[in-house]
């Protein structure tokens, strides 16, 4: 053994937590060794040494490349393919379309809806068409331009409200809305109204997002005769194996995705794409492995966005503060195909704030493009533009401090949920007083009242609050652990790490439970062939859900080893206690030995705990909270802003990694700040229908000149007894809900205008400030 | 560099140099100095290839020469990547707007899928591997990984060669040319914030190994 891992497995000496009776549940922590500690990632090495290999990496003998030939028109039917000059193109080894009988397979966007994986009807710009294996990517790309096709190109709508003018062309037999509007009600809207001493009202937008991670979508797709292995770019490997074993009629046995590393998601990775299938049809028709890794531009077209959303809103409020009624409406498009477009946009109007006057309606409709895919919080950051400028504005209008009109309406139970069951922890308050504190709120705002704005530069601190819909974690899960003869751990889990730490955390729970070091454990994670069920990493659930199932099969093993060391010791298993690397007697200290000398261990060369995710509370919520602050520049001349700085106080429960938490947080305000600033998808809508900005270039994801190098995340750790049984929330959603709201109200603090569309640019700026000096 | 076809049987267009011209664009942002003055080179004695030939190809990347046949196409990206298996250069958007393919040419940052692999022939290439010691992180890597300087990770490689080049230009950079030195790269997970205190901490480190890497 090398000298540096002697002695080294465990960390010495320190008790370990109390292994509970069997059938019971674990106590949650106390006071903790491991967990809460600033570790570095466990994988950190191998993502910044380049050993880390992506899906996008993998590289197999005799493997062909795939590409897609997709729509160019944003609604269209195809009347004729032709790759008959295709077939015989240098390097190409397949072409495959509608007509071609192995791709002749059903692919739905959604239940209600059949469509074919080839459809001849294109009702969005980057349909998929055909797709060619060749060589290499560049003779793939060449055959993919070479294919002939006829298009009828019908009438378009890109705009989801002229979507419901009675003039629109259907987009779908039946009309362009995907459901009858959603309606909810609770209290008596117009009483509240009547109860209220200032009533605001205000139309608000924001616009398209899409996912953009680094790593593009796409998979390697090889075959064994009947055993198809997928490496694929993904946040959940099962979710990928059961939607390709059901689109091609296959046993689950029979698929095997892997997906041990992964370059970013944030939602369009929870589900596989046509993509998927059509490179394991390729690899199939050719008997060779495919790699199918679609460019950027199809990525902005076809594999997801955040639904933009046309939000009107009038709110109530009593001069102490109190809110008497809010009144929400909205549309939202997911596109071409029933995708969510208006999914939870209502849902932080219903729940975040006491008040009992509530009514929401959200319609979702169709227009011809590409179908949404879940984004970090959906439906979230776009109601939290709304809602947090409205109170801001509230708060102006009754000249109270808007933190101080927060703390006054915060919730103990979900008024949205049926039952109005409280929640375990309400870390609102905490987040708001908290937050504020860090950030020197009164004394900025003080400032800014007093000497910010005599120049041209004008400066504002803005704030909001959210909470997640989610993020309490839930059944299932199974994880396995193995506890080798020396000492040495194997974890073994179905979840991706997406990049939020899950693998780093998950080492950092078993170290807590049997005291060996994070780094003397060796995870397996994200491969269906040789790893437990998970569902996918997304909705801030993956700690919460996989993390209370590491522990209890960390428990699992520490059961066992008890039995075996009281045969060892003979006394009692339940008078033993784990003390670093030894197990001793509670009540005969010199009763002990070390855990590998357990004779039980020796004698089965390692020892297996299996270990489930339990189930939530009854009767109550696990949702975590947010509060956020910053300080801007505005420049009235140019329209240009700059974030000063931020600050993200959030409440997910325990704070299982300090780095990974922070970073997450940083992350979240950075998202927040391209989705209110930054970004937008930019749709023809007058000539052609199609995409304008399908590049980086001119869709503006935001970069290091973007960000302020001041971010502070104040944890804000409740214990959370309740929760789970590690009290962990999840933290991924939350951190980019209120950004864009907090923005947008700190420039209202410096200019005192209101902006009500993303993205907040300088073209915008400059308009409206122009015209605030006309009316001025 | 020896072509494998005659220039007297060649079709290519001699009124434009293409080796010229693909020079130009293919230099991104971060070099606009150099090769403005390659656009000033006259084009008569350039070289031309035929595009459907294969070319003979040297490359020098981390010190290691490696030969191979390439389509004069073919991007240095592309080579790397799917011809030579050094993954640890990424892939993200093949038109120069993302960053995660950077590698250093001759000491600058330079975007891999915008130059063409001829180009980079005679060139001194260095990628992620290039700044290790066997197993060991050089100092940029090793400040990445303390600072939790990356997410998903997969962007890191190209934000870890931009701080290598930054470094290289500028040992004691600013937080403003920190900034700068790491805008052409794109973090869609928004570490941002923390690559600017690797860089910091890595100029740190490289400084107090007195320059030894």
């Amino acid at each position: 053994m090398k000298e540096e891992h002697k002695g080294l497995y465990y960390m010495q000496g320190i008790p370990l937590p109390e292994t509970p009776a069997p059938g019971t549940a674990p106590a949650p922590w106390g006071q903790t060794n491991i967990i809460g500690k600033a570790i570095p990632r466990v994988d950190a090495y191998d993502r910044v040494s380049g050993s880390a290999v992506y899906p996008s990496d993998i590289s197999l003998p005799g493997m062909l490349y795939g590409a897609i030939l997709r729509c160019p028109h944003p609604n269209a039917v195809v009347r004729k393919i032709d790759t008959e000059a295709v077939q015989k193109m240098p390097g190409v080894s397949a072409v495959i379309n509608a007509s071609t009988s192995e791709a002749d397979i059903q692919w739905s966007y959604s239940n209600d809806i059949k469509t074919k994986l080839f459809d001849p009807i294109c009702r969005f710009e980057g349909e998929a068409l055909a797709a060619v294996a060749a060589d290499t990517l560049y003779q793939a790309w060449d055959a993919v331009r070479a294919i002939k096709v006829e298009y009828e190109v019908l009438p378009f709508i890109t705009s989801e409200r002229k979507a419901l003018e009675s003039s629109a062309p259907y987009i779908h037999k039946g009309g362009n809305r995907v459901k009858p509007a959603e309606m909810y009600e609770r209290g008596n809207i117009e009483k509240g109204f009547a109860e209220a001493d200032v009533i605001l009202e205000n139309t608000f937008r924001t616009e398209c997002q899409i996912h953009v991670p680094v790593e593009l979508h796409g998979c390697v797709a090889s075959w064994d005769r009947d055993n198809l292995t997928i490496w694929e770019s993904t946040q959940g490997v099962y979710s990928v194996q059961s939607r390709v074993a059901e689109v091609l009629g296959l046993p689950l046995s029979k698929v095997r995705v892997i997906g041990h590393y992964m370059g970013g998601a944030f939602g369009s990775k929870i589900q596989p794409g046509k993509y998927t299938i059509i490179a394991a049809l390729l690899a199939k028709k050719t008997a060779r492995p495919v790699k199918l890794f679609l460019s950027r531009e199809e990525t902005l077209l076809a594999v997801g966005n955040r639904p933009p959303a046309n939000i009107k809103i009038k709110a109530g409020i009593k001069k102490d503060g109190t809110l008497t009624a809010i009144d929400f409406s909205a549309i939202a498009t997911g596109g071409a195909y029933p995708a969510g477009g208006t999914s939870l946009l209502d849902w932080l109007a219903k729940d975040l704030y006491l008040c009992p006057n509530v009514r929401t309606e959200t319609a979702d409709v169709y227009i011809n493009a590409g179908p949404a895919r879940p984004f970090r919080a959906p439906g979230h950051p776009p109601c939290s533009w709304a809602l947090e400028q409205i109170l801001d504005a509230l708060a102006v209008a009754i000249d109270m401090d808007p933190v101080e009109l927060r703390l006054k309406n915060i919730p103990k139970h979900s008024q949205a949920r049926e039952g109005n069951p409280p929640y375990t922890t309400t870390g609102l308050e905490e987040c708001l007083v908290e937050g504020a504190k860090s950030f020197g709120w009164q004394e900025a705002r003080k400032g800014v009242a007093e000497n910010g704005n005599k120049g041209y530069i004008k400066r504002g601190v803005g704030m909001a609050s959210a909470l997640w819909v989610a993020g309490g974690g839930r059944q299932p899960s199974t994880v396995i652990i193995k506890l080798f003869s020396d000492g040495s751990v194997n974890l073994n889990m179905g979840a991706s790490d997406i990049g939020t730490g899950t693998k780093t955390v998950m080492a950092m729970v078993v170290a807590e439970e049997l005291g060996v070091r994070p780094d003397m454990v060796q995870i397996e994670n994200a491969d269906t062939g040789t790893t437990q069920y998970a569902t996918p990493s997304g909705g801030s659930k993956t700690v919460p859900t996989e993390a209370p199932a590491v522990r209890a099969a960390a428990i699992e093993i520490k059961r066992q080893l008890l039995v075996m060391a009281a045969e060892d010791l003979k006394v009692e298993a339940s008078s033993l206690i784990f003390k670093g690397e030894e197990i001793v007697s509670k009540i005969d200290t010199s009763k002990k030995i070390k855990v590998t000398a357990v004779s039980g261990l020796k004698k089965t060369g390692l020892v297996v705990g299996v270990g489930y995710r339990g189930p939530n509370p009854e009767g109550k919520v696990v949702n975590p909270f947010a509060a956020q602050f910053c300080e801007v520049e505005v420049n009235t001349r140019t329209g240009e802003v700059k974030i000063i700085r931020f600050v993200g106080a959030h409440e997910s429960g325990r704070v299982m990694n300090q780095l990974t938490y922070d970073n997450q947080v940083i992350g979240g305000i950075t998202m927040g700040i391209g989705f209110g600033m930054t970004e937008a998808r930019v749709l023809d809508g007058n000539q052609t229908g199609k995409l304008v900005n399908k590049n980086l270039h001119d869709y503006k994801v935001p970069t290091a000149l973007d960000v302020p190098a001041d971010i502070l995340s104040v944890r804000i750790e409740p214990d959370d007894r309740e929760a789970n049984t590690t009290g962990a929330k999840g933290l991924g959603e939350p951190v980019t809900i209120p950004t864009a709201a907090a923005i947008a109200n700190a420039i209202y603090n410096a200019i005192g205008i209101r902006i009500t569309q993303t993205p907040i640019n300088p073209l915008q700026l400059v308009q409206l400030l122009s015209d605030n000096r006309k009316e001025g | 560099m020896k072509k494998d076809h005659d220039k007297k049987d060649c079709k290519c267009s001699h009124s434009i140099s293409r080796r010229g011209f693909l020079t130009m664009i293919g230099s991104g942002a971060m070099a606009v100095a150099v090769s403005g003055s390659l656009a000033a080179e006259t084009t008569e004695d350039a070289e031309v290839m035929n595009p459907e030939e294969m070319t003979r190809l040297t490359l020098l990347i981390n010190s290691h020469r490696r030969r191979l046949l390439v389509e004069p196409r073919w991007s240095l990206l592309y080579v790397l990547r799917e011809r030579l298996g050094m993954t640890e250069t990424k892939v993200g958007c093949e038109r120069g707007e993302c960053g995660a393919c950077t590698v250093l040419i001759d000491n600058i940052p330079r975007y891999s899928c915008l130059t063409l692999a001829v180009e980079a022939e005679g060139s001194q290439i260095i990628t992620l591997e290039g700044l290790m010691k066997g197993e060991e992180l050089g100092p940029v890597q090793q400040a990445f990984l303390e600072k939790d300087a990356f997410q998903c990770g997969y962007c890191t490689p190209g934000q870890i060669m931009a701080v290598e080049g930054l470094l290289i230009a500028n040992p004691n950079p600013s937080p403003e040319e920190i900034r700068r030195g790491v805008s052409g790269n794109l973090c869609r997970c928004g570490s941002y914030a923390n690559i600017f205190k690797a860089a910091k901490y890595a100029s740190e480190l490289k400084r107090a190994n007195g320059g030894a890497e």
